[in-house]
């Protein structure tokens, strides 16, 4: 076999291509757990933000309108789903499966005159001397804006949910409801606000997907990258930080394994197309081992339904 | 007499089926600590939700200070110096006390300048506090200061205090005390809730009494006797337990180094607990909650398993069976939580008692539940515990609370245990039918039964208890007789000083 033609910079740099919609979609879905509620149609919003950003940028020739729509797009739906859980007071387990099921279908069903387009080019950090310094040029300076953009939304998420007042009232929703609610916090609709955001970042991530990382429209593109951001969620206990960490892994395995299959190594490809998904539950188990410090970071109220009776 | 600080005139407020508040008047003045008393369900905690600004009345009207008063929103109630302590706190286990006292207050200040508050007020009122601490590795009377403090911080007029002690050892109830006739003196008004009527004797200076939502009463509480008072609470005579002769008999429960490390990051791991409880003893285990009671219940019921000989019944090591075959042997347990823990909350009482009785009461044929048996056993439990309901087909969790708890709690002595483990049997439960419970318990004892009882309520420990024992940071005092032990000696091992009760 033959590594040398693995690259370890031209590794790292697709690794991050690889990890940034799902870092996207897991720190919405963080914000929106550390609400206290548990949304799994991640998967549902990401699709209609890759199609709803396909669709809109080439139908208004700018990358920048596609990505907004995307964010609108994810936003409506996370908000049906705040609409049934948190004023329905559905179920939120079975309606976060079922908008993943709506989302695929809907997607589908928008995108068939759009399989096989090219979306507008989407700009690129290109600084001159910087961008072409060796390692560190393609490193730091020869990304596409979206991957500077997802670092700093997962800053600012840190600071909103640590410095901010606002941010400690969010928490302090999803870490007791009831207590929150007898303060004189309105928690619906602080939940009703977190749904959104982590709706409009699926919706980017999956617009991410479907107009720079491979860029066309293809039916169930995201191919499970809802799922492993639910993952890295719970993966990074709930701390913005380590979801960078966990999106990143999972990418890095992602690419990885692709490469391997390049080289035309003796596992069947089957099996290394595996190995990211596996790697993603070993890691789960054994973060959850402790039990003790697993439900130490976890919002207390995550999936519980509020019901303000009094 | 001066003008009253909170005038309440005719305030109303009706939930489907039930008339919550009805026509209830009185007034607080500044500087007077007013008693609240009434059964469960008698309308206490709705007025002081009207107050507060939780509920909305449906009809009648409020004045602070002579201004009408009508608040929307507890933020409301706050601003113009009402504040609250709740029964249940309002605080968030995960963060740390400074997080805590901004989320109740209107415009924090910065951090740092937080904190040195904090260590202000907290210091000046006897009630020491550190900011940076996490609320979960808190006792519950630190955490009761921390709710105290955040209402000081924001110079309160009138202070809501719902059940305030039934956590706290007498220690700690005797510094609060300290503290409410220090803010009395001040000029805070106090509206203090509580089923302690000796309590209410010693502080309050003036009682209202509600019954079925209305007043039906109003007494000064120096001038009354703690049963004088229960009985205007319920309207009637209160049974007390009678009095019994205790002849220890053979043991049946033998606890040799249990241990258990505990599943909450906040709960308390077992260490070393050892005891012997014989036929016919009641066994009172004390101490603040969150020192290993539930893990000690988990372990005796069998939901969490332990090595084989540190539970024993009967001299056989049972500590690796699990509940249905301890229930078989005849090791029954009634956990606190009775919605979700002790009952599943919507399913009807007929299976509730199935659940719990099918082994011993043999309610199931080849796999096949035996309708007949199992809703004759249900009805047998609310015909002779007196449980109000509609009728077995009701949900446990239509019943109230005291209901509930006599249903869970008859449910158990009805199958006739060998030894009986209930957690706080009574807890939010009024005063006749906490006497009913308490009774039970004592009557399965008199059979030759064995039980332990774990309780934070010392009143009631001492009620009924033949001996004694205090569980502090999952460790378990020597069991000593009950009869003749003083309140402050309890107090002292409540806190931790087992050495010296042991000696004693």
């Amino acid at each position: 076999m033959d590594f040398s033609s693995l690259s370890l910079v031209a590794l790292t740099v697709s690794l991050i291509g690889a990890a940034t919609p799902i870092l996207l979609a897991a720190i919405g879905e963080l914000v929106v757990e550390k609400s206290g509620v548990l949304n799994l149609g991640v998967e549902g919003m990401m699709i209609i933000g890759a199609i709803a950003g396909f669709a809109i940028s080439v139908e208004t020739g700018s990358v920048w309108t596609g990505m907004l729509a995307a964010m609108a797009a994810g936003a409506v739906l996370a908000l049906i789903f705040g609409f049934l859980t948190q004023v329905l007071l559905s179920n939120q387990v079975a309606t976060g499966l079922a908008l993943t099921l709506f989302g695929l279908g809907l997607a589908a069903l928008l995108g068939q005159n759009y399989t096989g387009m090219k979306p507008p080019p989407s700009p690129r950090l290109d600084i001159p001397v910087l961008s072409d310094l060796p390692v560190v040029g393609p490193l730091l300076f020869g990304h596409d804006f979206m991957i500077y953009f997802s670092l700093l939304i997962v800053f600012a998420v840190w600071y909103f949910l640590n410095r901010t007042r606002a941010g400690l009232v969010l928490r302090a929703v999803g870490e007791n409801h009831d207590a929150a609610h007898s303060l004189g916090y309105n928690v619906v609709a602080i939940r009703m606000a977190a749904i959104a955001f982590g709706g409009a970042l699926a919706g980017l991530g999956g617009a991410y997907l479907s107009l720079i990382r491979v860029p066309q429209w293809t039916e169930g593109m995201t191919a499970g990258a809802g799922w492993i951001a639910l993952a890295i969620v719970v993966f990074a206990s709930w701390k913005p930080g380590r979801v960078i960490l966990g999106a990143y892994l999972f990418g890095g395995v992602t690419i990885l394994q692709l490469n391997l299959q390049a080289l035309g190594i003796s596992i069947s490809p089957a099996f290394l197309s595996m190995t990211p998904y596996l790697v993603t539950i070993i890691v789960l188990v054994i973060m959850s081992a402790d039990r003790r410090r697993a439900s130490l970071n976890a919002p207390a109220s995550l999936g519980r339904i509020f019901h303000a009776s009094h | 007499m001066s003008e009253p600080l909170l005038s309440i005139e005719g305030l109303s407020k009706a939930y489907p089926g039930v008339q919550a508040n009805d026509n209830v008047s009185f007034t607080i003045q500044p500087g007077e600590i007013h008693a609240l008393l009434g059964e469960n369900g008698a309308g206490k905690s709705t007025l002081v939700k009207m107050i507060y600004g939780l509920v909305r009345p449906d009809s009648g009207d409020m004045h602070l200070h002579g201004k009408h008063y009508m608040p929307h929103k507890p933020s409301e109630a706050r601003a113009l110096g009402v504040g609250m302590v709740f029964q249940h706190f309002s605080l968030f286990e995960a963060m740390n006390v400074a997080e805590n006292i901004t989320l109740g207050m209107e415009d924090a200040p910065p951090r740092l300048e937080l904190a040195q508050k904090i260590r202000e007020v907290s210091n000046a009122y006897g009630l020491p506090l550190d900011p940076d601490r996490l609320i979960g590795d808190l006792s519950v009377g630190e955490r009761q200061r921390v709710e105290i403090v955040r209402c000081l911080l924001q110079n309160p007029k009138l202070l809501i205090m719902d059940e305030p002690t039934s956590v706290l050892t007498p220690q700690e109830v005797d510094t609060l005390f300290t503290t409410l006739r220090k803010l009395s003196a001040e000029g805070v008004a106090i509206l203090y809730i509580s089923h302690k009527l000796d309590e209410i004797k010693a502080l309050c200076g003036s009682a209202t009494i509600l019954r079925m939502g209305k007043v039906v009463d109003t007494c000064i509480p120096a001038e009354e006797t703690a049963h004088s008072m229960a009985e205007m609470m319920i309207g009637g005579e209160l049974a007390m337990p009678s009095a019994r002769e205790f002849t220890p008999g053979e043991v049946l429960l033998e606890l040799d180094g249990l241990a258990l490390a505990s599943l909450d990051p906040f709960g308390t791991s077992l260490e070393n607990v050892s005891l012997q409880l014989r036929a016919g003893e009641v066994l009172g285990v004390g101490g603040v909650a969150g020192n290993g009671q539930d893990e000690l219940l988990l372990a005796l019921s069998g939901e969490r398993l332990v090595d084989k000989d540190m539970v024993k019944l009967k001299g056989v090591g049972i500590g690796s069976l699990g509940p249905t075959a301890r229930r078989a042997l005849g090791l029954l347990a009634a956990p606190e939580e009775r919605l979700g823990h002790a009952a599943a909350p919507d399913m009807s009482l007929s299976e509730n008692g199935f659940l719990s009785g099918w082994v011993r009461m043999k309610l199931t044929k080849s796999g096949f539940v035996r309708r007949g048996r199992r809703d004759d056993f249900a009805r047998d439990i609310v015909s002779r515990f007196d449980v109000r309901t509609p009728g077995i087909s009701n949900a446990a969790r239509s019943l109230s609370g005291g209901n509930l708890q006599k249903f869970v709690i008859g449910r158990e002595v009805l199958q006739g245990p060998t030894v009986l483990v209930v957690n706080q049997p009574t807890w939010g439960v009024d005063a006749s039918a906490a006497a009913a419970i308490r009774q039970a318990l004592r009557d399965l004892a008199a059979e030759g039964a064995a039980v332990l009882v774990i309780s934070q309520d010392l009143d009631e420990l001492m009620e009924m208890s033949d001996s004694f024992a205090v569980l502090a940071e999952g460790h378990i005092s020597k069991p000593q007789p009950a009869h003749g032990l003083s309140i402050e000696k309890i107090g002292l091992m409540m806190g931790g000083n087992l050495e010296e009760s042991a000696h004693a």
